[in-house]
């Protein structure tokens, strides 16, 4: 994966910016000790290292303000950073950047029962964000696998998805509000406890521009009173089509689950082999799960069913009782970990109509042959956000770069199909070089000129989303301005 | 006016534009502006709907009628519940999808389901220098690149003149219900709505129109689902209210239809005298907007959008100053609307950023000049 080179002038100035910037943080919010800086070298697509110039972790809006405001002087690109658990290379650095992480900004500045919002700063994870109004019986409905670990600042430059969006909607659907700082330093707000922001729609275009256009340090959350129950049902098909099929049917139904996840064999074999959910062992699997009161779940699961037995299952499983919901999900849930205990892999995200979901399945298939790796399905199938986990040995020489081209090709496929490059996780590094095959140039050059306004000199987190061929000019005109 | 056939006869009438143009769906929405209208009524047709797929993707210039009678025979609809404007501001033609989401028209469900914004999946649209753009795709998922999609929803023309829209759908609910409140007052009408919208039961719904039926203030919470989902939750919701009980618990389909396209439309104001204004604020500033003067209020959003009739002339976002939100002039003569605007002036920061957009999707200048500032 290329990445620009870094500046040299940037590198000479190393001491000048280090003496500026502890000018107005404290001494342990500036990192600039070799060793240091390799905690933030790469996020969770590990494949890509190289630490920065610096890290800085301030406290506080007016820090964030500051640091970019003397950024911006010295004309040093800045990374913001969440937990640095993105999947798709959105903080990794540059070896001339700061790279800027909130995680020390971790507050919860308001909860609001009566208007069903929360203030957070964005350093805070997602599920303590959850975790705040739970008492009270309340959720934050965006729950990405990483809830426990990813801040909200990361679930907003990424726009992040989850399980259950199929009900509640990703990260833009349940932001009212930010408090964010541009790079010149200026800090503005935007929406707040209103349901709309009024004007354009900022908040819509700064929720998944992957920090390129400012730092949010402080969000204000839509939340929503938890349902009075939920339980799943596990249906296993002997065929991708046939699930695939089930799925269309219980949507044009007029049930709405608030979850549907779809998983075919070979993950099937790795979940069971690792969690030991007891699942069948069958071509695919459905986990559908419906909330409500026990009456309700009882009607929509009726109606679920019913479907699901016309086409034939060769396994239908209704929880009980809350452990054996709990079953039903063991194995799903552990998924990510059953993988890993096999083998690496690497997690695409790419969405599909999901009425392609069995041409997908079976082309994804037979590259999986022709690239000679295996692929194991995992996905959300209720919005067609595909989760296929390419295994890989990173020890082995080539595989990582064979491992790179198959998921290309999958993306690439996703497109064909009438579907997207990414559904939640982000382009970040990962997906910059594919953007051309979703977007035309002139697509892509309207989203540059966003940025444009917002980050006239290109500073904020630079290197990612767009091809690198793409933004050369507007990179290089930054620099020679400066 | 000018009615191009396709997105490239669009995109050339836009770059061969030597002045202002007016950007018009159906022209129902008394947004126009000074210049050469642009039709998008050239654009129509469903370009692709699959019911299991919960996604519909159209002509800019389809009809919202032909839309909802298209989701209607699959059992679905749009959830958003985008509003008619033609009462309210007597105006006639047919409304457009293009028009509906160009403005994020949401009606009554936008607690509950979101925006307009929330249900668009893509767009394409032509900018102000005539190029075509497209963004998003039709698939529920997308975070590839930065979501234009929202941006040009409520941007009123003013970024570009969108030619195709991809929407989110949703299952029509089998039943719908109504509990009724007559004759409370606001601070007991925002109690109903806190209360409601923080319980369990998935509310829908959560108004009050200054004149009901009986002749007082109605105040109303709706929910919907399968039938005997909804039989439970209302009963459940009417025993949340001890000493505020509900006078009427209404499940009649063609009723509940009337009370919340009425509420949706702020039909109260209808034919009658004085300037309308809609302000959107946090739920329980309600009270500052509708506590403090002598002025009709419709209340939608479980309190968190307001509709005013206000004297003709006043401007009313001068009394709003202290409350959080913003005021837009929905219904005025045009020398107010030109004295006051139609959209609340932002703040210097994000008014310059608004304008840096302006000018980079029309660098002319010549899309809907001066609507949104």
């Amino acid at each position: 994966m290329e990445m620009p080179s870094p500046n040299p002038a940037i590198l000479a100035r190393k001491g000048r910016l280090a003496e500026r910037l502890l000018a107005v943080l404290p001494a342990d919010a500036v990192i600039q000790d070799e060793a240091e800086t390799r905690a933030y070298e790469c996020d969770a697509l590990t494949a890509y290292k190289c630490p920065p110039l610096m890290a800085v972790l301030p406290r506080s809006t007016q820090e964030v303000s500051e640091v970019l405001r003397i950024c911006h002087e010295e004309g040093v690109p800045v990374v913001p950073r969440g937990a640095g658990t993105s999947l798709a290379g959105g903080a990794l650095p540059t070896a001339d950047c700061v790279i800027l992480g909130v995680a020390r900004m971790n507050e919860v500045l308001e909860t609001d029962y009566d208007n069903r919002i929360i203030r957070v700063q964005t350093g805070r994870t997602n599920l303590s964000v959850s975790g705040a109004v739970e008492e009270e019986e309340f959720f934050y409905a965006p729950d990405p696998s990483s809830q426990l670990a990813c801040a909200i600042a990361g679930n907003i430059a990424m726009n992040s998805g989850g399980a259950h969006c199929l009900k509640y909607g990703v990260t833009t659907n349940n932001l009212l509000g930010v408090t964010m700082v541009m790079m010149d330093g200026t800090v503005v707000e935007i929406g707040g406890a209103h349901l709309d922001a009024g004007g354009l729609d900022l908040l819509g275009v700064i929720c998944g521009s992957e920090g390129q256009l400012g730092v949010v340090t402080e969000a204000t959350l839509r939340i929503l009173r938890k349902p009075e129950g939920a339980r799943p049902v596990l249906i296993g098909y002997d065929s991708n089509e046939v699930a695939g099929a089930c799925v269309s049917d219980i949507i044009k139904a007029g049930v709405l689950p608030v979850a549907i996840e779809f998983m075919d064999r070979p993950c099937i074999e790795a979940c069971e082999a690792f969690a030991k959910a007891g699942y069948p062992m069958c071509e695919a699997l459905l986990i559908v799960e419906v909330e409500g009161s026990p009456a309700e779940i009882d009607h929509q699961l009726g109606l679920i069913i019913e479907i699901a037995r016309s086409h034939n299952p060769v396994e239908l499983r209704e929880a009980g009782d809350a452990d054996e919901a709990a079953r039903i999900w063991l194995g799903r849930k552990s998924a990510f970990g059953a993988m890993g205990q096999i083998n690496d892999y690497m997690c695409l995200d790419g969405t599909i109509p999901v009425s392609s979901l069995p041409f997908v399945l079976r082309r994804v298939g037979e590259m999986s042959k022709e690239f000679g790796l295996d692929v194991a399905n995992v996905f959300h199938a209720g919005d067609g956000n595909m989760h296929p986990l390419i295994l890989f040995d990173a020890n082995k020489p080539g595989d990582l770069e064979t491992c790179e081209a198959f998921g290309a090709e999958i993306l690439k496929l996703c497109v064909e199909a009438g579907g997207c490059l990414t559904g939640e996780h982000g382009v970040g590094i990962e997906k910059r070089d594919l953007m051309l095959h979703q977007y035309t140039e002139a697509d892509l050059e309207a989203q540059l000129k966003v940025k444009d306004v917002f980050d006239p000199k290109w500073l904020l987190n630079p290197a990612k989303v767009f091809p690198l061929s793409v933004t050369e000019g507007r990179r290089a005109m930054a620099l020679a301005a400066e | 006016m000018m009615t191009p056939g396709s997105e490239a006869e669009l995109a050339e009438a836009i770059a061969g534009a030597s002045g202002p143009l007016s950007i018009q769906g159906g022209g129902t929405r008394g947004l126009a502006v000074e210049g050469e209208v642009l039709s998008s009524r050239g654009l129509s047709g469903v370009e692709l709907y699959e019911p299991g797929a919960l996604t519909l993707v159209v002509k800019a210039g389809t009809p919202v009628a032909e839309v909802e009678a298209l989701l209607a025979a699959q059992n679905q609809r749009l959830a958003f519940e985008p509003m008619d404007h033609r009462g309210l501001l007597g105006t006639n033609g047919e409304p457009t999808i293009g028009g509906v989401i160009a403005a994020d028209v949401s009606g009554p469900r936008r607690i509950q389901a979101g925006a307009a914004r929330d249900h668009l999946l893509g767009v394409r649209f032509v900018d102000g220098s005539g190029q075509v753009v497209k963004n998003g795709g039709r698939v529920m998922k997308n975070v590839t690149g930065y979501d234009l999609v929202k941006l040009m929803c409520g941007a009123h023309g003013t970024l570009g003149v969108l030619t195709e829209v991809s929407l989110k759908v949703l299952p029509k609910p089998e039943c719908s219900g109504t509990l009724v409140w007559h004759g409370l007052g606001w601070t007991a009408a925002l109690k109903v709505f806190c209360e409601a919208l923080k319980s369990p039961y998935d509310v829908t719904g959560a108004g009050r129109v200054p004149q009901g039926r009986a002749g007082k203030s109605m105040t109303v919470i709706r929910v919907e689902g399968f039938e005997d989902s909804v039989k439970y939750r209302l009963t459940e919701l009417r025993r949340l209210f001890s000493d505020l009980k509900p006078d009427e618990l209404n499940i009649d389909a063609e009723e509940n239809t009337h009370i919340w396209q009425s509420l949706r439309d702020a039909e109260p104001f209808r034919g009658k005298a004085g300037d309308v204004w809609r302000t959107s604020v946090k739920p329980t500033d309600m009270l500052k907007v509708t506590g403090q003067w002598d002025f009709e209020h419709v209340a939608d959003w479980g309190g968190g959008l307001i509709w005013s009739l206000v004297p003709e002339g006043e401007d009313y976002r001068q009394k709003l100053a202290d409350v959080p939100g913003h005021a837009t002039l929905v219904r005025a003569s045009a020398d107010t609307r030109a004295r006051l605007g139609v959209f609340q002036p932002q703040p210097a920061p994000l008014a310059a950023i608004s304008a840096g957009l302006r000018s980079q999707f029309d660098p002319r200048g010549i899309l809907n000049p001066g609507l949104m500032g």
